[in-house]
């Protein structure tokens, strides 16, 4: 009898502290989704999440897979930044991925990761993500999760309005967000106007291998070009760009680019640019701009230095594009499931703007033109705009939608989510967000067809949401369920680096496609070695090859001998194995370089210039086996006048 | 007395969860009973005629690419030695193990047993049917000569 009145008390003492638990968490009660948001997130041991969420690394240059609804993170792919997991930009494989026209660049800033697209809708088969610092656009391979490409975007400056694709893929965009003087001219800042372009660039990609070439770019004027999406259905002929700073300022933007009570979003119809460019309107520029390509059959990535840029003027290219007035410093701009709504993220503004393209092509047949700019017409702003959202909240930066006819807009200041109805523009809820939301995603909800299911919010701050960690706190995302009429958080997990932006597909587009290991018989790395029979050292000048082998659980050969300090050697190390996840490690004592993680049948390179005489031991990195704590060798290194040959194998028993 | 709850409660959850697990135990011990000497795999039955040299050519050749970084003939390596292997096992045993190694290890009483002594799990090496067939026919030759 005690002991049940004990346990009545015990659990009525749980109820009321989980109660107020979740007022004081939650913020809004009526949001969280309180004991079935358990549920809904759980996803039992071993089993998978329903979706994929790729998140942009942000200022860590990477790109974090995670799984959804359990928000568990899979997998942190190296992009513009080199990895201390695999060795990538370490290896001599992969140090060309990292290589620009000012050199190499070990660390960038990474944004808005896009899915590439058939017909309006994610197709699974490339990732692009946008380097933000030093311009450039990565293609992440979606059968291998790594990265299989990037371009460097020339005369561009904060490469931010990027990589947003086509209908189909045919192009990605990079809008630069800082305008620079083209082909780096030195001239005063003080000749912004006259000096300094906005270039909008378009990347080709082609449609069976992906692979990237910078098909024309456009010069607009000096604005700031930000954000980026292209249109779909009627609109799949054009690309869309906001931009601030039509103040054209150079200086304390905070204040001197937020004077008009209007900036502009850019419609530009590429599929004109690309006709005007095979007309040969386009001047040709000098432009130095890397392409760098990692090849899987050889497992090494080389790098192609492109010298020519072609250069569209829109005084020459008429119908070419136009402008649309935009309340206040727009941020996002997004374009609807149908085709037909282009919404306006007027970061400073009351409203949010919702512009129609079929009005914007009667607008353009019809001349409703107020003015021009740099050759480009402005289209009154009564002329296109279908629609305001009234009140939305303060700071709308950017919209994804449902496919049911709502919207969501991300409330930076206010930190909240905005969800309205197309076509009557009233606000029908919203929910906190913690803290301070920038971008939002929900699976699909830039495409033909949204997922839908989630939306999740990608905060800007995170302050007091997780136990805290000194004054460096994890990035923060949260899930909330749009299902139902109200959205409903469900979850709070952290993110790698800060999430710009994020997109999200189900797992079973991509799934099937995984790559797993590498085959040997299609390795064809030149130094490759395939049996342990091919083994071998070999001494070219002060260059050392050494064509090594592992296998759970030794190396072949283990133990080396007649290398002297000044020389460079190279271990080329071939994994043999040919199942699933049983990648080796390489580490050996000294390297300057770093250590490598090598996949079943794939051959990497890691340089080592020993400084000093001694004995030398490696060993592999990634527990392999019961015997993994065997797997090492050792190297001998002699001084350098000495005359000690060069030996290898397998030692003495 | 709060304790005693507690007591009971992990108690029942104890003896629930090692209910499940037994049955599952049992279920598992009694497939691996009815594993034959032929392993568990594609391979039901293989035809031997006389020793194909051509074919043993093959396997030699196959046996360097894929199963030397882990198996000598004549001394222990990773594996186990690999002289005498068709006398000691069957042929669809052989098969199976290079085809079907991760089952094998397993189910297989006998491959449980060769991973408990050698400890390296034997995996994959994307082998196909009939690289399979042609190894076999090199452990058959190799054997052969010795005897």
């Amino acid at each position: 009898m005690k002991w049940s009145q004990l346990l009545t008390i015990v659990v009525a003492a749980a109820i009321v502290s989980v109660t107020v638990q979740s007022c004081k968490n939650g913020g809004s009660a009526t949001a969280f989704a309180g004991d079935d948001a358990a549920k809904a997130v759980y996803v039992q041991p071993g089993k998978h999440d329903e979706f994929y969420l790729f998140t942009s690394g942000g200022f860590s240059g990477h790109v974090g897979v995670y799984g959804l609804p359990s928000g568990r993170l899979f997998r942190v792919i190296p992009v513009f930044s080199v990895d201390a997991e695999r060795g990538y930009g370490f290896t001599e494989e992969t140090k060309p991925m990292l290589q620009t026209s000012y050199g190499f660049i070990p660390w960038d800033d990474a944004h808005h990761p896009e899915l590439s697209m058939t017909d309006g809708k994610p197709d699974g088969r490339w990732l692009f993500i946008n380097a933000n610092n030093t311009p450039r656009i990565a293609r992440i391979d979606l059968r291998t999760f790594r990265t299989a490409e990037i371009i460097e975007i020339p005369n561009s400056g904060g490469n931010h309005s990027s990589p947003f694709c086509t209908e189909n893929t045919e192009y990605v965009v990079a809008g630069t967000r800082f305008s620079v003087p083209p082909g780096g001219q030195d001239v005063p800042i003080a000749s912004y106007k006259e000096h300094f372009k906005g270039m909008l660039s378009f990347v080709r990609v082609e449609p069976t291998s992906g692979k990237m070439e910078l098909a024309f770019q456009i010069q607009a004027p000096p604005f700031d070009w930000d954000l980026s999406h292209s249109g779909k259905g009627p609109s799949r002929e054009w690309s869309f760009f906001s931009c601030y700073n039509s103040e054209q300022a150079t200086t304390l933007l905070e204040v001197n680019a937020s004077q008009k009570d209007k900036d502009f979003l850019l419609a530009v119809n590429w599929k004109k640019a690309e006709e005007y460019a095979k007309q040969g309107k386009g001047k040709r520029m000098k432009a130095t701009y890397y392409t760098n390509r990692y090849d899987e059959s050889t497992h090494t990535a080389t790098s192609t230095v492109n010298n020519e840029v072609t250069v569209l003027d829109p005084k020459d290219c008429p119908g070419m594009m136009y402008l649309m007035p935009c309340p206040k410093s727009p941020h996002g701009v997004d374009i609807d499931p149908t085709g037909e709504y282009i919404v306006g993220g007027g970061k400073l503004a009351t409203v949010i703007p919702v512009y129609s393209f079929s009005k914007m092509q009667r607008a353009i047949a019809d001349n409703a033109f107020e003015g021009e700019i740099a050759g480009i017409p402005v289209i009154k702003y009564e002329a296109c705009i279908a629609g305001e959202v009234q009140k939305p909240g303060l700071g709308p930066l950017h919209t994804e939608f449902d496919g049911k006819g709502y919207a969501y807009t991300s409330m930076f200041i206010s930190s909240e989510i905005v969800k309205w109805k197309l076509g009557t523009w009233e606000v029908v809820d919203r929910v906190p967000t913690y803290y301070s939301i920038g971008h939002l995603c929900i699976p699909g909800g830039d495409s033909k067809q949204p997922w839908g299911k989630y939306v999740i919010a990608l905060n800007k701050i995170t302050k007091d949401r997780y136990l805290p960690t000194g004054p460096e706190l994890t990035q923060s995302a949260q899930l909330y369920s749009i299902e139902g009429d109200k959205m409903r958080l469900l979850l709070d997990f952290p993110t790698v680096g800060e999430p710009h932006y994020a997109q999200a597909c189900p797992a079973e587009l991509l799934e099937k496609n995984v790559v797993r290991t590498f085959k040997l018989d299609e390795n064809k790395h030149p130094y490759a070695v395939k049996a342990e029979k091919e083994t071998r050292v070999e001494r070219k000048g002060n260059q050392v090859h050494i064509y090594m082998t592992m296998i759970r659980s030794h190396f072949m050969p283990d133990n080396i001998e007649g290398i002297k300090v000044g020389d460079e050697v190279y271990f080329h190390v071939t994994n043999l194995e040919q199942d699933w996840d049983i990648p080796h490690g390489f580490a050996v004592l000294g390297a300057q370089n770093a250590e490598m993680l090598i996949m079943p049948g794939e051959t990497q390179t890691l340089k080592w210039v020993p400084t000093r005489a001694g004995v030398y031991p490696f060993y592999c990195t990634d527990f392999c086996s019961a015997l993994h704590q065997e797997m090492q060798g050792y190297v001998r290194v002699s001084a350098s006048s000495s005359s000690v040959p060069i030996s290898y194998g397998s030692g003495t028993k | 007395m709060k304790s005693m709850v507690w007591f009971v409660a992990i108690a029942v959850t104890l003896i629930v969860g090692g209910c499940s697990t037994k049955s599952e135990d049992a279920h598992e011990s009694a497939k691996a009973a009815t594993v034959s000497e032929v392993g568990v795999g594609p391979i039901q039955r293989v035809e031997l005629g006389a020793l194909d040299v051509a074919l043993a050519k093959k396997g030699a050749v196959i046996f360097e690419q894929k199963c030397s970084a882990c198996h000598k003939l004549d001394s222990r390596y990773v594996g186990p030695a690999l002289q005498g292997v068709t006398q000691r096992r069957k042929p669809e045993w052989i098969m199976n193990m290079i085809l079907n190694p991760a089952e094998m290890l397993e189910k297989d009483p006998t491959a449980k047993e060769l991973l408990a002594t050698y400890l390296t799990p034997m995996t994959f090496q994307n082998v196909s049917h009939d690289q399979a067939r042609a190894l076999l026919e090199y452990f058959r030759q190799v054997d052969s000569a010795v005897h």
